[in-house]
């Protein structure tokens, strides 16, 4: 992605949409810098992704093994 | 493309059915509210993963589908006037008003246009000084913040050949239209992902409260669909109706404060209608007094030539959850994607297209 304007009502984006590359609104993700993952609706990008976040459904999935590993260990 | 297809994994996803066939030991009905989550749930079968004791119906979550007829019929008046380019997103042009549909318009020599982002009609009011270039503001919450932006630029750049017919919805008057009526089966919601990435979850606090139900703010994908219904089956066997968000990656409890403080500025809460549903108190948005001078109704005068439904449509049901697409008499016969009888046949988000594509 790259920026450009300054101005907070006109500041936009350049994003990559898996290979095709698209402007979009940067106005209420003030935020967003080069390299970030944007929710973009419209043209108009309305959340920075969290990569810490965004890996929790990962870490749920393991703890529910490591559980279930736990339930079927032998006394 | 990263974020979206480690979201995609089949094994993960049959983990995730797994857990949720354990826990499961009573009927369960769960609505999801947004036409993206309808889409995925026909599209990747997530439905069929599910013990048969859960039900999953589908909610009003196309704004489309519910913009009402009298507005659309407005939009085709406007859109036949030889000084207009009528500009819209895609999804609303083969939506049938009361006698034709924008397309028609088109056909007949109307100047429609297809366009991306609300933005691009500004440019388009930019570049064409002498026509009058019309808006179809319609959309949740997710996309009202790009329409209010569009309003904000026209009125910086003081254009004067700009105008917005303007019927944004908003979800919660309707999530608590849906529970106050008799016919409600629903127990639990999946909430709207990208509604709540603008505004945040705050205000379903006191709807889960109220109406015993639990929310859970849920993504589009498979792995975040499953979770959601996993997060709110926990919840309903124990008893508990919280508000959840499994969307974190996305959504923030506050939501977005300048997203949401665009849409304070240019618009005002309405009464507004839904088609199929009726009228809803407090759940649209209007052009705040400031703006009026873009509101493409006034501009125009226009009133609408209200005929009525098709009567043989049942998207009234279908929106409310109150009857499966496939439940329809039409479905698939007389109403298709190239001859629909009512909007959620047409839409990219509504039940009855994904139910056509996906289940037939």
């Amino acid at each position: 992605m790259s920026i450009s304007g300054n101005e907070p009502l006109t500041r936009a984006g350049k994003i990559d949409f898996g290979g095709i590359f698209k402007e979009a609104s940067l106005a209420c993700v003030p935020e967003a810098k080069i390299g970030d993952y944007v929710i973009v609706h419209v043209g108009f990008a309305l959340s920075v992704v969290d990569e810490a976040e965004a890996l929790k459904v990962f870490e749920y999935l393991k703890q529910m093994d490591d559980l279930a590993e736990l339930k079927e260990a032998p006394p | 493309m990263k974020f979206l297809d480690e979201y995609r994994d089949a094994q993960l996803a049959q983990h995730l059915a797994r857990e949720i066939h354990r826990i499961t030991t009573k009927p369960w009905t769960l609505m999801e509210i947004c036409g993206g989550q309808t889409h995925a749930i026909v599209k990747f079968g997530i439905d069929e993963l599910l013990p048969e004791k859960i039900t999953l119906i589908h909610g009003p979550g196309c704004p489309v589908c519910v913009t009402p007829l009298e507005i659309i019929d407005q939009a085709l008046e406007i859109a036949a006037r030889p000084d207009v380019i009528f500009t819209s997103f895609g999804d609303m042009l083969r939506v049938p008003g009361s006698t034709t549909d924008l397309l028609s318009v088109k056909a007949n020599g109307g100047d429609v246009r297809m366009v991306y982002s609300p933005l691009d009609a500004v440019k388009l009011a930019e570049q064409n000084p002498a026509r009058e270039i019309v808006f179809f503001g319609v959309g949740f919450e997710t996309t009202a913040p790009a329409t209010a932006m569009a309003i904000v630029q026209a009125a910086q750049k003081k254009l004067k050949n700009f105008s917005m017919l303007v019927s944004h919805v908003l979800v919660p008057p309707a999530m608590e239209a849906l529970l106050s009526s008799p016919n409600c089966h629903v127990q639990g919601f999946l909430a709207a992902g990208h509604v709540c990435a603008v505004m945040g979850f705050e205000e379903y606090l006191p709807i889960a409260n109220k109406y015993r139900v639990p929310i859970i703010v849920t993504g589009f994908e498979p792995l975040d669909i499953l979770q959601g219904v996993l997060m709110t089956i926990r919840q309903l066997q124990m008893g508990r109706a919280e508000v959840g968000n499994q969307y974190s990656r996305a959504v923030r409890r506050e939501g977005n404060r300048p997203a949401q403080e665009l849409i304070k500025r240019v618009f005002q809460v309405v009464p507004r209608k839904w088609r199929g549903v009726g009228e809803i108190a407090r759940s649209g948005l209007g052009l705040a007094e400031e703006f009026a001078v873009f509101d493409a109704e006034k501009r125009f005068g226009v009133t609408g030539h209200y005929v009525g439904e098709s009567a043989e449509c049942r998207s009234g049901l279908v929106l409310q959850g109150q009857i499966k697409p496939r439940e329809c008499p039409a479905f698939a016969i007389r109403c298709t994607p190239e001859h629909p009888l009512g909007a959620p046949m047409v839409s990219s988000e509504g039940a009855c297209a994904a139910y056509y594509r996906y289940r037939r």
